[in-house]
């Protein structure tokens, strides 16, 4: 059950009860991503909320 | 197995704080700490956070005793005038100045403007960073401890130049630093209302740890790094700003890659590139009192430049720290013995 995170190539390891269309995070890069098919195992990244990070 | 330590200049920011870690080290015993300013005062007396903690008072560095290894905490250019004292005293010796770090007496004499005094001894130390040197460190019986803005500068481009990723002639680096980079002696410039609240453009070209980080990441090439210093209202802490030029046009997660690679085993190096949250890159403030360094990148997505930072504290992975990751190595202690302090949130 394992993948690679399109952001930074991290290992991705999905957990055995993993469902299509759940959200997981990244442990590497910390980006959201979309579970797209659980077999195979394969991720996007999710929608991003809007930016509130300032100087 | 415990090993015999003392301390040769332990009034100073860096031995105090290698003082306090070493205190707290299980294989060590502290035996004796030097300063010729507060000779009979007991340490707590300059390090107010011993308090309690050791009943150990200052010697004279004339009334040393043989030990297994010295750590000289001295100005720069005093141990290589004293080296060997030091060598007579003990069989292991690390030296946190800068007078044993670079291995070419000419770049020597061009960055420090004076003559080594010891030249032939130059190639005995092995150079500090154990991200670097940790083979030759186990059986090393000299060290030379890393400066801090180059510990920080080569642990952020190390990989990109050993892998040969980047221009090697368009390096340019900033580094923000805290105040106690510039030691416990007293300036003009350093009282505090003259101090406080800086921005002060320190050393904008020609710092000395341009020819270490130079020796450490030219790989036998000729190369150029532009270096630049400047001081901020922070007492510790220290952020390298590299920007370099790729060769190729990669994408980040290849960079990512490079990165795991050659850090992936590290017990003190952590890749930092979040993208939500509050500490998205390595911050300072949040590595005081630890021994990581922190390292975060983003590429230019409208041209090659790489924009890597690095962070570290730099009385402890900048010096003290290091030092003492050095020494476990070279005894064979676990690299993270008496350096497991994870560092504070709030701070």
């Amino acid at each position: 059950m394992k993948t690679e995170c399109p952001v930074c190539s991290a290992e991705i390891e999905l957990a055995k009860d993993s469902v299509q269309g759940e959200l997981i995070e990244c442990p590497d890069c910390g980006t959201e991503l979309e579970v797209i098919s659980v077999t195979p195992p394969a991720v996007k990244e999710a929608p991003q909320e809007e930016e509130d990070w300032g100087e | 197995m415990k090993v015999s330590v003392s301390i040769v200049g332990a009034s100073g920011y860096t031995g105090g704080e290698l003082l306090r870690l070493l205190l707290f080290h299980p294989n060590v015993e502290l035996k004796q700490v030097t300063s010729e300013s507060y000779t009979g005062k007991f340490v707590h007396k300059i390090h107010p956070n011993l308090r309690k903690s050791s009943i150990l008072k200052f010697v004279s560095a004339a009334e040393l005793e043989p030990c297994d290894l010295l750590f000289l905490c001295l100005p720069h250019n005093s141990s290589q005038n004293k080296i060997d004292d030091y060598k007579k005293l003990a069989p292991k010796i690390i030296d946190l100045s800068a007078d044993f770090r670079l291995k070419d007496s000419t770049e020597y004499e061009k960055w420090y403007g004076h003559k080594h005094a010891r030249p032939d001894l130059l190639n005995e130390f092995i150079y500090g960073i154990p991200e670097l040197h940790r083979e030759e460190m186990k059986t090393a019986n000299y060290i030379s401890s890393a400066g801090c803005n180059a510990t920080a500068s080569i642990l952020g481009l190390y990989p990109l130049y050993k892998n040969g990723m980047v221009e090697l002639d368009r390096t340019v680096i900033e580094v923000k630093v805290g105040s106690s980079e510039g030691g416990n002696k007293v300036n003009e410039g350093s009282h505090h209302p003259e101090r406080s609240g800086v921005v002060r453009s320190y050393q904008p070209t020609q710092h000395r740890h341009t020819a270490e980080m130079l020796q450490e990441m030219s790989f036998g090439k000729k190369m150029q790094i532009h270096f630049s210093a400047t001081a901020i209202d922070m007492v510790r802490g220290l952020l390298a700003t590299c920007h370099v030029f790729l060769k190729e046009d990669l994408q980040e997660k290849e960079i990512w890659k490079i990165y795991r690679e050659a850090y992936g085993n590290e017990p003190f190096i952590r890749i930092v590139k979040e993208s939500d949250g509050i500490y998205r890159y390595p911050e300072p403030k949040l590595l005081s009192g630890t021994n990581y360094c922190d390292i975060g990148f983003k590429k230019d997505e409208f041209s090659n430049r790489l924009v890597v930072m690095s962070a570290i504290d730099n009385l402890m992975k900048g010096a003290a720290g290091q030092a003492l990751q050095a020494f476990n190595i070279m005894h064979g202690f676990d690299e993270k013995t008496g350096l497991e302090f994870p560092g504070l949130h709030p701070i």
